[in-house]
């Protein structure tokens, strides 16, 4: 099967880094190496293979090789691949809206806060919606904060509700009227069928109808979450993967200055 | 028996001792109430079953109907029995012509005790026989077919179709699983209600009705047979139907139910005195058709740190293991929760897991313990995430856990992909047959790490324990002295379903 194991063939193909044409990289420039693994609705045997290798054929990659496959149950068989993909991507010309503000640690947006605002945000957090986990909304919110980063509840100038997971939008909302708060966080952390996205985007709905949208800076959160996403939905900022109380404590402290400036 | 951690089995007695008045003192209130979730419970095992022409399942509309009245807390059983006598009606019929309109139960004479206690211990009689039915079924298959050894292998299936979940499950059960858990689709829990029939749309899981039950029983049965192992079928019986799901479960041989009495008090904000009702009830049902409840203790180490709050799952264990004895469940049935959640970035984690897991198995020895898989720091990097699930299935196989509710390398990504689990059980298979033996051949030393921190995490759990005991566990719910979590004794959900019992046939007909 590992036809391509020690390979002696040599390697013809440019191998400067180029940033308008980047591929993949293996263990030399321009390989173009990618490792796969799907399972396909049929039996196993040598026609399961062929089907393998057609399929990673028409998905771009020369030299395509399936390692291991295994038929999971009958009439399911599954594959670990690697090809060489034929795509690049110009990594030059790339754009990507990003939440643009300095992450200030805790003692730093504390300090920030009591000189420039210089009184404490009323922030409330809550994961709304059907979506019952709490572990997102918890590693902002919650004082022990998560992986070292300690979470709103314990910044002295940050008022912080988390009012848990499963909250309706409209309990949300009243919520964020009877608190003022200043900044309304939303966590999703269940994003099968895209059941986020409709929740997301009703909160936005709800907010404009009450003419509050603009009065509150409003973000998001959540391993499928990314800032981009979030501005399309109409939210101020999202944060993704790897973004911690530090980056929402911030981006909100500035974000509130930037806006009262004016 | 002989601990290998050098336990002080005097302090474990005095734990139960604390958690049995902490239990009983739940128990007394308990006795005293009835929900309309226990009561709709009444109805199906009455026969009720169907909806009205609304999608309304019958057991609401009977409920509602007497809710409205303001009589419900003279119970279901009452006015149906009484209803029986009047009309030679059956409560199926009874319960459709309420829908419609046309009988009110409410207005009926009062027919004699002797004659309702007859009509009633007819229906009742029937329902019990059939939950007896699958009890044999059960143990008839374990008898011919046999079953897996401990740990057995516990996979998710969560597709939100039933029928892709048969597919998911068959191949499971192919590679090896042991017991197939039909993940619910999110949000079910706070439901005042059990949806009908066959369903194929979920968001993260499936509906539990209890015809999805019925058709992934039908599957689980079959391939069972194929593959000459019996297949246990999992689901969840927590929330505002905790009851109804048992009782759905036990007519159609469910095998396994999530079954924990504070876990939706604290982390699906209901109320607790409904909850603590409400899982009373369903724990004497599922005593009853010899189900194993799974409680829900790895929740709490999903936001606390898992170092830090050990001790909280032993004190929750423990209360979980009163609670139950009280509503005749026996400790075979109890499959108590702990779970594999240290930081991968702590030194010596596996021994502090090891140390807990194991101290676990000895305060609980007849237990078949749930053990739950990372997930916390699961990241997305499925290679390393393939590790972590190593180490676990490492200390589930070394310290004979009960059940090992396998983790799966995309955790934090999907719902598990067909080869997810195929990639779980090869891994759980490979350590349970490599290391097979090795809690009988390693001892652990005296006075080092695995020693010192079960010692540890006993006596923290003893002085929660003891706080508890001092304020009440409704008291101690309320001042989050549990899991930092406060909940007030009449907030949350369901609370103005709570009812005080009147005038009730017992509800203790299991018994």
């Amino acid at each position: 099967m590992s036809g391509g194991l020690y390979s002696m063939q040599s390697k013809d193909f440019d191998k400067t880094l180029d940033f308008s044409k980047v591929k993949p990289y293996g263990d030399t420039m321009n390989d173009g190496k990618v490792q796969l693994s799907f399972t396909l609705p049929v039996p196993t045997g040598a026609e399961a293979i062929e089907a393998a290798k057609q399929l990673l054929k028409q998905m771009g990659f020369e030299n395509p090789q399936v390692v291991f496959y295994k038929e999971l149950t009958p009439g399911y068989t599954f594959f670990n691949c690697y090809g060489s993909t034929m795509h690049t991507v110009d990594y030059s010309t790339i754009y990507v809206p990003k939440v643009e503000s300095d992450v200030m640690d805790m003692h730093e947006t504390d300090q920030y806060i009591k000189d420039n605002i210089g009184r404490p945000l009323v922030i409330i957090g809550a994961s709304t919606g059907t979506d019952a986990h709490t572990v997102g909304i918890d590693a902002i919110m919650n004082m022990k904060g998560y992986a070292g980063h300690y979470g709103l509840e314990r910044y002295e100038m940050i008022d912080a509700y988390n009012l848990g997971s499963q909250v309706p939008n409209e309990e949300f909302i009243a919520k964020a009227i009877e608190l003022k708060a200043d900044a309304l966080l939303v966590s999703q952390t269940v994003t099968q069928k895209d059941v986020h996205i409709k929740n997301l985007v009703e909160l936005v709905e709800l907010l404009e109808a009450e003419g509050l949208r603009k009065k509150v800076i409003l973000a998001c959160g959540g391993p499928r979450i990314s800032h981009e996403l979030a501005q399309e939905l109409g939210y101020d900022a999202g944060f993704g993967m790897n973004t911690y109380a530090d980056d929402v404590a911030s981006y909100i402290a500035q974000e509130f200055v930037r806006r009262n400036k004016v | 028996m002989q601990s290998k951690l050098g336990l002080d089995f005097t302090r474990v007695e005095y734990a139960r001792r604390i958690s049995k008045g902490i239990a009983d003192e739940v128990q007394q209130y308990v006795g005293h109430y009835t929900t309309i979730a226990v009561e709709r419970t009444l109805c199906r095992l009455m026969g009720i079953d169907g909806t009205d022409t609304n999608q309304v399942p019958l057991p609401n509309v009977i409920t509602d109907d007497l809710k409205i009245k303001g009589v419900l807390s003279h119970g279901a059983l009452f006015y149906i029995s009484n209803a029986m006598v009047n009309t030679s009606l059956n409560p199926q019929e009874i319960a459709e012509r309420v829908a419609l309109g046309t009988l009110d139960i409410t207005r009926l004479p009062v027919a004699n005790e002797s004659e309702r206690k007859r009509a009633i211990a007819s229906v009742i009689d029937a329902s019990m026989n059939k939950i007896k039915a699958n009890r044999v079924r059960r143990d008839n298959y374990i008898k011919t077919l046999g079953e897996g050894p401990k740990p057995y292998l516990y996979v998710i299936v969560a597709t939100g179709n039933i029928y892709e979940d048969v597919i998911q499950a068959e191949a499971a059960a192919r590679q090896g699983a042991d017991v197939i858990a039909v993940i619910r689709t999110t949000g079910q829990s706070l439901l005042d209600y059990v949806p009908y029939g066959a369903t194929t749309e979920g968001f993260g899981g499936t509906f539990a009705t209890q015809e999805n039950f019925r058709i992934m029983r039908s599957a689980l049965d079959k391939v069972g047979e194929e593959v000459g192992r019996y297949i246990r079928l999992c689901n969840y019986c927590s929330g505002l139907c905790m009851p109804e799901i048992a009782v759905m479960g036990a007519f159609e041989g469910l095998d396994v139910m999530l079954n924990d009495a504070l876990y939706g008090i604290l982390f699906r904000d209901i109320n607790m005195q409904r909850t603590l009702v409400d899982q009373y009830f369903s724990r004497v049902i599922n005593g009853y058709a010899g189900v194993i409840i799974n409680t829900g203790e790895d929740n709490y180490l999903t936001t606390a740190d898992a170092y830090e709050e050990a001790h909280t799952v032993l004190a929750s264990d423990l209360i979980n293991e009163q609670l139950a004895l009280l509503a005749g469940l026996p400790e075979e049935q109890m499959g108590l929760g702990h779970a594999f959640e240290m930081n991968p970035e702590l030194e010596n984690g596996f021994l502090y897991e090891l140390a807990q897991a194991q101290m676990t198995r000895e305060i609980f020895p007849k237990a078949p313990l749930k053990y739950m898989p990372p997930t916390k720091f699961m990241t997305g990097n499925i290679f390393r995430g393939h590790i972590q699930d190593a180490l676990f299935n490492m200390i589930g196989i070394w310290t004979n856990q009960g059940i090992q509710l396998l983790g799966m390398p995309t955790e934090a990504i999907h719902t598990p992909f067909m080869s997810d689990r195929y990639l779980s059980i090869e891994n759980a298979k490979y350590i349970f047959g490599n290391l097979k033996n090795i809690g009988d051949e390693v001892e652990y030393k005296e006075g080092g790490i695995i020693r010192t921190r079960a010692k540890e995490v006993l006596e923290g759990a003893i002085s929660l324990l003891e706080r508890i005991e001092k304020e009440g566990l409704f008291t101690a719910l309320e001042k989050g002295i549990f899991a930092d979590v406060k909940r007030p004794r009449n907030g949350g959900k369901g609370l103005e379903e709570l009812l005080k019992k009147e005038q009730i046939i017992s509800t203790h007909l299991l018994i």
